[in-house]
């Protein structure tokens, strides 16, 4: 498998596995084809924030950059949960650079036109809490100029806010792109809706996925707030009375609408926070399938999926995603994951996984 | 005011927002009750105007393509969404205006830069926040300013009309294709108005001779409040 460089916006192969773990390889734009009418795709409109900022930490004249990482208040734009790298920037990985100054209460940080203070540190000595001086409109200014979207190594070229917005972003609050809507655009929508199949939205914050230090990874994901339109409630309770699945696009929406199940396979309208994982045992209300980026094994996103499909159909999708050169990372290749019917699942065969492979290689 | 115009908790954006037609559509939106977000080039005309209306000014240059995501992101911010967008700010290209056969490629370039691409991305950074609108039954428009000199081939006005030309079938086909997203979009032509763009293109022109923004911005207002499903209710009601 390979990290994608760029977005393919056309090309993007899809895996889609059926609540049998049967598993079938296609372009991503046949994804236009694979639901019923009736069905419900739900997407995160989370546009990304330009959450990247260098500067310089102005006691020690120290270079610094500030990776805005988590909201303290969805509504205030000044205070943030940060992350503090040294000098260098995304070409070199995390283990690489040189660590940032160490930060104390009180210590103010020239980021571009913005001035910002420590308020205070939390629990790592990268992690503390940020906040802009000035007003809502100085800060999102500077924000909006100054800022890069938060970016890895495994893409050398900078990368721009166009590259990080959805065909459907309209909520600035993400911090990393909700990437599995990547694969939608307005022809694919416009298909849906010629078939019947219902559209709807939920803004989520998502949060880092990873920051390459260990010990901070292990604390995430962060608390990540979302809101979900009373329009989406309605469309999701009208899909359920009529017998229709429920698509979540990504992890952050499955989050959402696991986090605001209300019980009864509905969900409540909203402002809301998520903060507990799903994975493996974890039993999903509302969600009937997943449309999703590559991720692997150890991965948070991977987990996740655990909650969909059983070890086995895991195993065999990791297998048949690297014999097929599915790109990996945000700008990649996509799944689509079919709830497993949670039936007295018969025992895999030893030999699913090879067959699985020998299926993706004939294709090829 | 003009009771019958409730623009009470629209999300509206202007470009070229401190000046002529977009200035006159900013204080009167705002003096309805619309929530406004405007665009310029110019730091002190943004505070200037953002001052006076207590508008959300954005200092930010429509032609260049690194300044759109930034505007787009801040109006979001600003705006918590957007039902209108209204693509106003506009280039002449040579002044004074200059034959085609004297304008430098790099003129057209420019005038093509903020009257057509500009507005296009512009209008494509918004587009999901546009839709997003739409779905959620507020409606959803864009205006994309226009002139005569779209429609008709005066000589002089060459970079100028074949930008606007080309904006007015923008507008055309992308009203066409995202009707069943709800999301509309109006070529308006404000007519020959006493702006400083047209002094600047026609400096003899006697001003009493030439509308006044501020009328245009009125005809303007009704055309947004009859696109929007708050004008059509409001036409079921009077019975009109």
């Amino acid at each position: 498998m390979i990290a994608a460089e760029r977005l393919d916006r056309c090309g993007g192969k899809l895996l889609a596995i059926d609540a049998k773990g049967a598993m079938r390889r296609m372009p991503r734009g046949e994804l236009a084809g694979l639901f019923y009418p009736g069905d419900l795709v739900v997407a995160n409109d989370a546009a990304t924030l330009p959450a990247s900022l260098p500067g310089m930490h102005i006691a020690s004249g120290a270079p610094i950059e500030m990776r805005l990482a988590a909201w303290l208040t969805l509504d205030d734009p000044t205070r943030f949960v940060a992350i503090a790298f040294g000098a260098g920037d995304h070409r070199l990985r995390t283990e690489d650079r040189p660590r940032p100054p160490p930060l104390a209460a009180g210590d103010r940080l020239a980021l571009g036109p913005l001035l910002a203070v420590i308020e205070r540190r939390l629990d790592h000595p990268r992690l503390v809490v940020l906040r802009f001086l000035g007003d809502r409109r100085t800060v999102v200014s500077g924000l909006a100029r100054h800022g890069r979207p938060i970016q890895y190594a495994h893409v050398s070229e900078p990368l721009a806010l166009w590259d990080v917005w959805t065909r459907i972003a309209a909520v600035p609050i993400a911090f990393e792109p909700p990437s599995a809507g990547f694969a939608l655009d307005w022809a694919m929508l416009a298909a849906w809706r010629r078939r019947g199949v219902g559209f709807a939205t939920l803004a989520h914050a998502a949060g880092l996925s990873s920051t390459g230090d260990l010990a901070l990874d292990r604390l995430l994901p962060f608390d990540e707030p979302y809101r979900i339109p009373g329009r989406t409630a309605a469309a999701i309770a009208r899909t359920r009375e009529e017998g229709g699945r429920i698509i979540a696009v990504g992890t952050t929406v499955v989050r959402a609408l696991e986090s605001a199940a209300d019980g009864a396979g509905g969900v409540r309208a909203g402002a809301g926070v998520a903060s507990g994982r799903i994975s493996r045992g974890t039993r999903l209300s509302v969600a009937d399938a997943i449309v999703s980026g590559v991720h692997q094994p150890g991965e948070s996103h991977f987990e996740l999926l655990g909650a969909f499909a059983d070890e086995s159909t895991l195993d065999r999708m990791s297998a048949a995603l690297i014999a097929g050169d599915f790109r990996g990372h945000e700008f990649g290749d996509s799944v689509l994951i079919e709830r497993w019917a949670r039936a007295p699942a018969r025992q895999p065969r030893a030999d699913d996984s090879v067959a699985a492979l020998a299926a993706i290689e004939a294709e090829l | 005011m003009r009771k019958d115009m409730d623009f009470a908790d629209l999300r509206v954006a202007v470009t070229g927002g401190t000046s002529g037609l977009g200035l006159a559509l900013v204080r009167l939106l705002s003096a309805h009750g619309a929530r406004v977000a405007f665009i310029a080039r110019s730091v002190t005309s943004v505070e200037r105007t953002a001052g006076e209306i207590g508008a959300h000014g954005i200092v930010g240059d429509i032609g260049r393509k690194s300044d759109i995501h930034p505007i787009a992101l801040q109006i979001l911010s600003a705006l918590g969404g957007i039902d209108v967008l209204i693509n106003n700010a506009s280039s002449l290209g040579p002044t004074p205006l200059a034959l085609l056969s004297d304008t430098e490629c790099e003129e057209l370039e420019e005038a093509l830069a903020v009257n057509l691409v500009g507005a296009f991305r512009l209008t494509r950074a918004l587009f999901g926040a546009l839709a997003a609108s739409a779905r959620d039954g507020r409606g959803a428009l864009v205006v994309n300013i226009s002139s005569d000199a779209a429609v008709c081939a005066y000589p002089g006005w060459g970079a100028y009309g074949a930008s606007k030309a080309a904006l007015r079938h923008l507008t055309a086909i992308w009203d066409k294709e995202e009707k069943d997203d709800g999301v509309r979009f109006l070529s308006l032509d404000p007519g020959d108005m006493d702006t400083p763009l047209h002094a600047l293109a026609a400096p003899e022109a006697d001003p009493a001779t030439l509308k006044r923004p501020e009328d245009s911005a009125v005809e303007i207002a009704e055309r947004i409040l009859a696109a929007l499903p708050r004008g059509a209710m409001r036409l079921v009601g009077t019975g009109a």
